[in-house]
């Protein structure tokens, strides 16, 4: 018996074909998505590359997707630093991404902004179960009356989640209650709304997207990001490691987390909304095609230019920049290019890094020091895995990885000397998508997908 | 069997008004409890957070070093009826200094708040520290080491329950 995972991406539609019993892997191959036409073409394509014999025995058929857009959502909730953040948690762990997110009462301004947006699901969140009740209510109304095409996700107060659904309904495609993403002050409750998250991708977003058709042929699942984290719990939950995931893409470096992230030093004190031990975050800024200037605006040529054993002559580091921003599928041509790839990426990682992870603030009291912990504590993560395009093809991903983590700021909680990783045949998703078939064949794949490449010692 | 079935309603629906004509309970009062500033001092908030649960009353404990932002978010989350400080440290007036200002500012203006611990540092007597923290905005103040039953008389009587 095999199975097909399918990942169909903005860019490259790649398909893994493994073997069940036995488990292993049998091969890997990818082709340009065709996005302006059919994307059972680029499938079609990416599925030359294996033999008629290879492909006899496919039993099991999964899918996910990042194309036409992603997952893209809009979080609401009540206090920034609460339900807001909840909410985002929730939709960022489902593998969306974050459009905006707003506190307290939507203005006239917000929903104009929202409609610009375009998101395919607004998440509705705020006050705490048998707390708070009127704002919720009033943006539930909000939205029923500015007459906004997009499903919604209610995941606020249970108390009025009837009311609620009631106020929307008819108002906007399909309304699901979940529970509440924050059922008590500082307490995260994301499973729940990520469930309905997906349910809500797979009926009514795919149709929106386009997507049924790969939905009906092939069994679209959940979208990439999702499927990445699937991979990275099962890595933390049969290996027992806490594991950080890092996917360095050309739009987005997204980084996960797989740890309670608590507090490890005594003298250091966590305040604020508890983190979730799956935690993911995507940075729309860094990536290294799409995202490339902005990348470059955010870090500056400077600090690239740090990680480069030579002195870019002015204008070679925007020239490149240019070239796989405007050429689909563009590639490093030559050892200067490559270096300049491999600084991209390290800036792409420490950044996603330092955002994702937690940090201390020094604080003082009449009684001594004390440190404030926001955030998670990664710093005794014991394996980092990295996986994305850039690194896959990188020839030593370990400088990459190795090198994204030397020079700590002391005060930002980033791994310190973890085990490094590398997503060898870049199939941490195809693995995600298999592990909700047949956990045990992805376990024993896991093995073989990841390619120890030691730890940064110096 | 009626009183298992209360409870499990209890669980479920207990705010859901028709349940509580039917049963003649109100919502739960929710208190925001915490230490505030840089204070650690935890064994008085542990033994309010009990005493005001056992009650009846639905505690949002937030622990020590609770800063006034941490007390309103929650507050403001939770729909809290009061905000309870404590502190015991000496820092107190400095810490809770402008605490009514930022609740007004969030749209919880007419909260209650109530505050106690070791209020009183130096030579002050405590009805002069009793003024202070009033004229900032305090609906109750308390002298040091008074009992959790003093401040639930005080809220019911505040709340008209
Ligand atoms: C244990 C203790 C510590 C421990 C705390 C351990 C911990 N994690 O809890 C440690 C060693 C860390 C400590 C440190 C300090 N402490 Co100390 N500590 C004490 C001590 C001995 C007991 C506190 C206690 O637990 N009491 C028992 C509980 C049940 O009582 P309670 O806290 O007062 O709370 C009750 C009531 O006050 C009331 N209440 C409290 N808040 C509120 C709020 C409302 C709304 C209501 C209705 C009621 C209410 O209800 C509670 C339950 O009945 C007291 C002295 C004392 N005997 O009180 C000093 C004391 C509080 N500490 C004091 C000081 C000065 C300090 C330090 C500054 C000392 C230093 N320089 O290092 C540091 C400050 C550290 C910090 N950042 O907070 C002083 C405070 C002086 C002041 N306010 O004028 C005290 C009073 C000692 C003294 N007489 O000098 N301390």
């Amino acid at each position: 018996m095999k199975a097909l995972l399918i990942d169909i991406g903005s860019t490259f539609t790649k398909v893994t074909l493994v073997n069940l019993d036995p488990p292993f892997l049998i091969g890997t191959s990818q082709a340009l998505t065709t996005a302006a036409t059919d994307l059972m073409e680029g499938l079609e394509k990416a599925l030359e590359a294996f033999s008629p014999e290879q492909l006899n025995g496919v039993k099991v058929k999964r899918a996910c997707s990042s194309a036409a857009g992603g997952l893209r959502i809009v979080a609401i909730g009540l206090v920034s630093d609460l339900t807001v953040k909840a909410a985002r948690e929730a939709a960022l762990g489902a593998g969306a991404r974050v459009l905006a997110a707003y506190s307290y009462t939507l203005t006239d301004q917000e929903i104009q902004e929202i409609k610009g947006l375009k998101p395919d699901l607004l998440l509705l969140a705020g006050g705490t179960d048998g707390g708070e009740r009127k704002t919720i209510l009033e943006n539930a109304a909000i939205i029923a009356e500015a007459g906004l095409e997009v499903p919604v996700v209610y995941a606020g107060n249970k108390v009025v989640a009837s009311e609620a659904v009631e106020i929307l309904k008819n108002k906007v495609p399909r309304v699901v209650v979940s529970r509440n993403v924050m059922p008590e002050v500082n307490i995260l409750n994301p499973q729940p709304a990520r469930q309905a998250i997906r349910q809500l991708y797979l009926e009514e977003i795919t149709k929106a997207k386009g997507l049924d058709r790969i939905q009906e042929q092939v069994g679209l699942a959940m979208p990439t990001p999702m499927a990445v984290m699937r991979g990275g719990e099962l890595l933390q939950s049969s290996w027992k490691k806490e594991v950080v995931v890092v996917d360095v893409g050309g739009a987005t470096t997204d980084v996960h987390s797989f740890c309670d992230g608590k507090p490890r030093t005594s003298g250091v004190i966590f305040r604020g909304l508890e983190e979730p031990f799956a935690k993911r975050t995507v940075e729309g800024d860094l990536g290294m095609r799409v995202s490339i200037f902005s990348l470059l605006q955010s870090l500056g040529e400077e600090s690239l230019a740090a990680n480069l054993p030579f002195v870019p002559e002015e204008g070679e580091i925007t020239a490149y920049a240019m070239r796989v921003h405007n050429e689909r599928g563009a590639l490093p041509r030559n050892e200067r290019e490559m270096y300049l790839e491999r600084a991209l990426a390290m800036s792409c990682i420490r950044e996603a890094l330092l955002r994702h992870a937690g940090s201390l603030n020094e604080t003082y009291t009449p009684g001594g020091r004390i440190w404030l912990q926001k955030g998670k504590d990664l710093t005794k993560v014991d394996l980092m895995v990295g996986t994305g395009g850039v690194l896959v093809r990188a020839q030593k991903p370990s400088d990459i990885l190795g090198g994204a983590l030397k020079d700590r700021d002391p005060l930002a909680l980033t791994p310190v000397n973890p085990e490094l990783y590398l997503d060898e045949h870049y199939i941490l998703s195809a693995i995600g998508l298999l592990a909700e078939v047949d956990s045990g064949a992805a376990e024993m794949l896991l093995k073989e997908a990841l390619a120890p490449t030691g730890r940064d010692e110096d | 069997m009626i009183v298992s079935c209360i409870n499990l309603y209890a669980v479920f629906d207990w705010e859901k008004p028709w349940f509580q004509k039917e049963a003649g309970i109100v919502p739960q009062t929710i208190i925001v409890l915490g230490v505030i500033g840089a204070d650690v001092h935890a064994v008085g908030n542990k033994i309010l957070d009990v005493a005001f649960s056992q009650h009846g009353f639905k505690v949002v404990n937030l622990g020590v070093m609770v800063s006034q932002e941490e007390f309103i978010n929650a507050a403001v989350e939770s729909n809290a009826s009061v905000i309870m400080v404590s502190s015991l440290y000496g820092h107190g007036e400095m810490d809770c200094r402008g605490l009514r200002e930022k609740c007004r500012e969030a749209g919880i203006g007419d909260i209650l708040l109530y505050v106690g611990g070791n209020l009183v540092v130096g030579k002050r007597t405590f009805a002069e520290v009793e003024k202070i923290f009033q004229e900032m905005g305090f609906d109750r103040v308390y002298p040091p080491g008074v009992l959790p039953d003093v401040a639930i008389v005080d809220l019911e009587r505040d709340l008209g329950l």
